[in-house]
Order: C-alpha cells, then structure tokens, then sequence
C-alpha cells in the first residue's frame, strides 16, 4: 500500500523555513531571549523576603488575608526547599509565555468571533493545537531556536494559547443579541459596538480563558525542562534521571505551589471586580433611599 | 402634517437564496407551498404603507406574524430583499454603512422588549451611550441624559445598574436613552408587553403624557390590541407577514376588514374605548328657537316623550324644553320660545369616552346632548342606548330609536 509521506514533508517544510527564514527567527529568538533575561535579572535584584511580601501584597488585595498568608507560606516553603533559583525561572517563563499567549490570543478570539469564515479555518487548527502531545512542539522548537528558555516559551506559547482564543471567541459570541442589537441600533461603529459593549460584556469569559492559559502554560514546565528551559521541571527531570524521588518531589510541589497562587490571584481580581461594583450599587441605592425618605 | 416615513412593497425573505422565492411569490404562491419546495420563510410579504410625522403607528399581529421584522427593516438591523423604506425622502434601504449609522444616530431611535440594558454599566452611563457613540462631549451628554431621566421619573437612580432596577424601572431607562439622542422617531418594540399588566397601564400613560410634550413619530410593537387602541393614532394589522387592515382604531372596530381582525376586536373591553359618538341617538326630535310652544307640544305628542332639545338655527343647543314647560307658555300667550327660560342641560363632546362619564349617563333624568368641536347639538345619550350599545359590541353607529323613549 502506498504511503503518504506526511513526516517527510513536515520535515521538508521545517528545513525551508529555517533556510529561508533563519534570519528573521534568530531575531525573534533572540528578542525573546532579552526579555526573558530583563525580566530574570529584574526578579533577581529584588530581595527573595521582599517578593514574597510583594506576593503577599497582591494575594491580599485580590482576595483577602487568607490567600496572602497561603502564598507566604507557600513561597517560604519554597525558600526553605532551596528551590528560589528554580521557582524564579519558571515564574519568568509562565509569564512571558502567558503574556504572549494573551497578546495574541485575544485578539485572534476577537477576529474570529467577528468572521465565520476564518472561524471555520481555526477551529481545526485550534484542535490541532491543543491535542497534538506537547511533546511534539520541542523538536521543531529545538530546530528553530537550539536549547534554552526560548524554545520552551515558543512551545509553551502554542500549547497554552487556544483557550484564550476560544474563550474570547465564545465571550463576544454569548453576548445577548439585542444588546448587540442596542450597539447597531444606537449607530455604533464596528469599533464602538467591540469596545463599549462586546469586550465588557466578554470580559468574564475572556478572563477564564486567561487563566486557562496560565494554567497550560505552568502544566509545560516539566516538558519544556527537557529542551533546558530550567526551573521546577529542570529538578523534576534530574530526579527522574537520578531516581531521587524526593528531589522530583519537592520541584513538583513547587509547581503545585505555583499554580495555586497564580490561579487563586487571576481569579480573585475577577471576583473582586465584580463585588466592587455590587457594593458600590449598595452605597448608591442607599443614598438613593435616604434621599427620598 | 407630512408623510415622515413610507414603506412601499416590502417583502423580507429569510434563507440563501431570497430571488427563488421572490419569483415564486411573483407567480402568487402561498407562503407555505414556497417553505415547502425552496425553505425559504417569508417574514414581510409586500407590505406598504405610510406614516405621518407626530403620529403614534400601531403594528399589531400575533407573534411570528413579521411584525418585529417589519420594524427591524425600518432602521435595517434586518436587511430587507425587496422594496424602499422612505424617511424624509431619503431611501434608506439605499444608504451605505456610514450614512445609515448616521441616519441611526440622529432620526431613529430603538426600545426594546426585553429592555437590553448594558449590565456593565450604570442608569446614567446606559442613557448616554447614543450621545456617546456620536462623540458628544461628556459634559453635555450626561446634562441631556440627566434631563430625560428626570423626564421619565428616574432622578436620583442614575448611579444605580440594572439589576437594581423593577422591570418599570428599566424600561424607563430604556425610553430615556431613545429619548436621549432627541430622534425624530421612536421604533418601540413591544416595549410593554415584558411589563406586569398595571405597571404597563402605567408606562402607556406615560408614554402618551411624553408624546404630548415631545411630539415624535413612534412606531409601536405589541401584540395586544388594547394597547394597540389606547395609544395609537393608527394601528396596522399583519397576519403571516401581510398586511391586513390599517386604520383609526374606531375603523378597526367598526369594521374589521376580515375575520381575523374581528376576532382580535371581539375581546377587547369595549367600554374603554368607546366615545359618545359611538353611542349617541340622532338628536330627533328638534325645535327650532322661532317655533312657539305649540309646534313644541305637538312635536312632543306625536314622539311620544315630555321634553324636546331646543336649537337655533344653526343647530347650537339653547336648551331642553318640558312639555309642562311649553304649557306654561302656551298658556301665557307666548309666541316662540326665545323670551323663554329654557332648562340648562349638560353638554358633553362627542370625542369623550363613554367610560369616563359612566355615572353621569347612568345618574341622568334627562338624556345628554352631545356636540361637535364647533358647539353643534349632533347627538343625544340615554341611559338605555348606552347600555344597548355596550350589549350588542357598539358596532351600530346610531342606536335604533326603539332603545328608549326620552323620559
């Protein structure tokens, strides 16, 4: 029987572009290798007891006290596995990729919840993306930007991307017809109806998919470690490698730490968002009340 | 008072390929025997008509019969296939994106059923937004926003979101934020119907008090024809995407075009919408001021009642002459009946409801007379006509004369 080559052009295909294209990829890469050691340098200037206040600070203003004293306890935990060098250079690498993932992400949801045309072409690469093993990005990641950090952003980036894409997508599209409707009929323009009524009313759902996406992107540490990204899945690699499984141990609860922090913030400030503005209403109807007792 | 909009042949086909069914409808097939061969559904099917400036267009019809469609054509969030939608001269089914955004903006301004408040943002954020999306600085739109609040009963609540907010309350706000824009006219999309029945009452009234001040052209949604006859100056019938009848309400009731409009007549509460002149008796008999009380008398005799309406010779009413009245007369040799004091009677115009002066008519030992804008005696009410025309549905113009002698 006759077999599609498929591998074959893959790898043609991946050969044309770096030949052709290796210039331009060497200046993303290495681009992306300024911000990740700006960012780096940054975080390790400041003093490891006064980010975790810093931490702290944020977990308290997005939540309450409870988060803040998790996180620090959390981060201290962390202090005390000598893993700071390691919990650093995977936060540089959830967020450069989560930012990257949500700079293009959102906009793309935007576009396609705009044209079903190019909706119809995403949806299957969407899919593509998000089931092909991870482990398949490394190689190409690999051939484009050799080992290091960068490779592991890229491959982290096409990962963790799709739920910012379709959550975006999904929270333009849920917003109410008639208050769409409200927007056209009021004679908005296209950029009016995004900004004043499709984004506010998505927001929710596009914050979903954010934290989403910093979830996946945290869930590639380990894998990227693979390809010498370093950080938590760096240590999780060597124990594997060493059969230590204490050492394993204490960089995967590392990550768990991670998450649970970065996950419980993202959240929070969504939430706090919205009770501010229930008390705020409180306040209102009070005053409203009083006035016309 | 000038045509302001004008709507000739419309037709509004829904599906891929709308030129299939247009040549089908050409050939005079039914609207379910297209569905059938092409599934393609015709919400509008050649509709015209036309609306006058200030004037309060009812369209009514039951749900699904296209009348949303229609009024969603008229400021195209819904395209039409065929036909032109004329608003002070201008075609706008030929208007490109940005001069129909303009169009938007200035004339025509919406309110929806289910409300369609921003949930992200506050009563007053909500009313600018027209004035917002045409740039106007936030000083003077929150100044003009705050003006309709008030307008509307909603000072004071401009800080509050929607979620607070009754159902009134929020079709408040909807109504300020048409208003807000001062559009020309106002398409209402069964603003009212979402409403429990006595805040609906309260939100017609209202609307009718702001058209008095405001003067706009409102095309009006509902599917319920008291409301359709309370606050429409016209009302147009649709069945199935057709038009069926259009007309004052008291021609809808009068006569219904067909079936279909009978039926819906023949629920509605008719003693609300009757007026006098539904229910009045031709003023007969009458005597003339330069008639002496012996024509009075015998005018009397042969109709067989005790009094008669006296008139002059331009038919305004000078009073109600009683038989004991003319006797006295006759027997003072008087010679016509103007150096008599003829008794005062109530007067009533023929455009007041029959509803709203009930007691009175029931009250009344004498009949009522009604007249016309220029003070002419055009009818008279009695007790025993009014209750015959609310038996047999007020169809009749003039109560047969057998429905009561004047007592």
């Amino acid at each position: 029987m006759y077999r599609l080559p498929l591998g074959q052009w893959v790898n043609i295909g991946v050969k044309w572009l770096l030949n052709n294209y290796g210039h331009a990829i060497d200046v993303f890469s290495t681009s992306i290798r300024e911000m990740i050691d700006a960012l780096k340098n940054g975080l390790n200037v400041v003093p490891w007891w006064l980010l975790i206040i810093i931490v702290m600070i944020i977990a308290w203003r997005a939540r309450g006290w409870r988060l803040a004293l998790g996180s620090g306890l959390g981060l201290l935990l962390i202090y005390d596995m000598l893993l700071w060098p390691a919990f650093l250079e995977t936060l540089v690498l959830v967020i450069i990729s989560a930012i990257i993932s949500i700079a293009i992400g959102v906009p793309t949801g935007i576009i396609i919840a705009r044209n079903n045309t190019i909706n119809r072409i995403f949806t299957p690469l969407l899919d593509v993306m998000q089931t092909m093993p991870s482990f398949v990005y490394l190689i190409p990641a690999l051939m484009f930007f050799g080992l290091g950090t960068v490779p592991a952003i890229f491959a982290t980036v096409v990962f963790a991307m799709p739920p910012a894409i379709r959550l975006t997508d999904l929270g333009i599209r849920q917003v109410p017809a008639d208050l769409v409707e409200v927007g056209e009929a009021f004679g908005s323009t296209p950029r009016q109806m995004l900004w004043k009524i499709q984004l506010p009313l998505a927001m929710p759902t596009i914050m979903a998919g954010i934290n989403q996406t910093m979830m996946l992107s945290l869930s590639m540490v380990v894998v990227a470690g693979m390809i010498g990204a370093g950080g938590f899945g760096a240590g999780v690699l060597e124990g594997i490698s060493q059969m230590d499984i204490g050492k394993g141990f204490e960089n995967g609860l590392g990550v768990v730490i991670l998450a649970m922090i970065l996950d419980r913030i993202c959240q929070g400030f969504s939430q706090t968002a919205r009770m501010n503005k229930q008390k705020l209403n409180k306040k209102t109807l009070k005053k409203t009340f009083n006035k016309t007792a | 008072m000038g045509v302001k909009i004008e709507v000739k042949n419309l037709v509004k086909i829904f599906g891929s390929q709308p030129q299939k069914a247009m040549l089908l409808l050409d050939k005079g097939l039914s609207k379910e025997r297209i569905l059938a061969e092409t599934g393609l559904s015709i919400g509008v099917n050649n509709v015209s008509f036309t609306i006058n400036e200030g004037e309060v267009f009812v369209v009514m019809g039951l749900s699904g019969s296209g009348k949303s469609t229609i009024l969603r054509c008229l400021n195209r969030l819904i395209e039409p296939s065929l036909g032109s939608i004329i608003i002070d001269g201008v075609d706008i089914t030929k208007l490109k994106s940005k001069e129909l955004r303009q169009v938007r903006q200035r004339k025509l301004a919406m309110v929806f059923q289910q409300f369609a408040l921003l949930p992200h943002r506050t009563v007053l954020q909500n009313t600018v937004y027209g004035l917002e999306v045409l740039g106007v600085n936030k000083a003077e739109r929150e100044k003009r926003a705050l003006e309709r609040l008030a307008m509307v009963g909603l000072a004071g609540l401009e800080h509050s979101y929607p979620d607070e907010l009754s159902g009134g309350m929020k079709q408040r706000v909807g109504l300020a934020r048409a208003l807000t824009n001062d559009p020309d006219i106002l398409l209402m999309d069964e603003a009212f119907s979402a409403l429990d029945p006595l805040i609906r009452e309260e939100m017609q009234d209202e609307l009718l008090n702001l058209q008095q001040k405001m003067n706009k052209t409102i095309v009006f949604i509902t599917h319920d024809l008291n409301e359709a006859l309370k606050i429409g100056d016209r009302i147009a019938f649709i069945r199935d995407g057709s038009l069926v009848q259009v007309g004052t309400p008291e021609e809808i009731l009068r006569d219904p075009a067909n079936d279909y409009v009978a039926k819906f007549t023949r629920g509605v509460d008719r003693i609300k919408i009757l007026t006098l002149k539904d229910v009045m008796k031709r003023p007969q008999p009458l005597v003339q001021l330069r008639d002496g009380p012996n024509v009075a008398l015998r005018v009397m005799k042969e109709h067989g009642i005790s009094s008669v309406f006296v008139v002059d010779c331009t038919k305004h009413l000078q009073g109600l002459l009683t038989a004991d009245l003319a006797l006295e007369a006759r027997q003072a040799g008087i010679e016509n009946l103007y150096d008599l004091d003829l008794l005062n009677v109530p007067v009533h115009n023929a455009t007041v409801l029959v509803h709203d002066i009930l007691p009175i008519i029931a009250e009344s030992k004498v009949p009522l007379a009604v007249i016309d804008d220029e003070q002419r005696l055009i009818g008279i009410i009695m007790a025993g006509s009014v209750l015959a025309a609310l038996a047999t549905g007020g169809e009749p113009k003039y109560v047969s004369s057998t429905a009561g002698a004047v007592g």
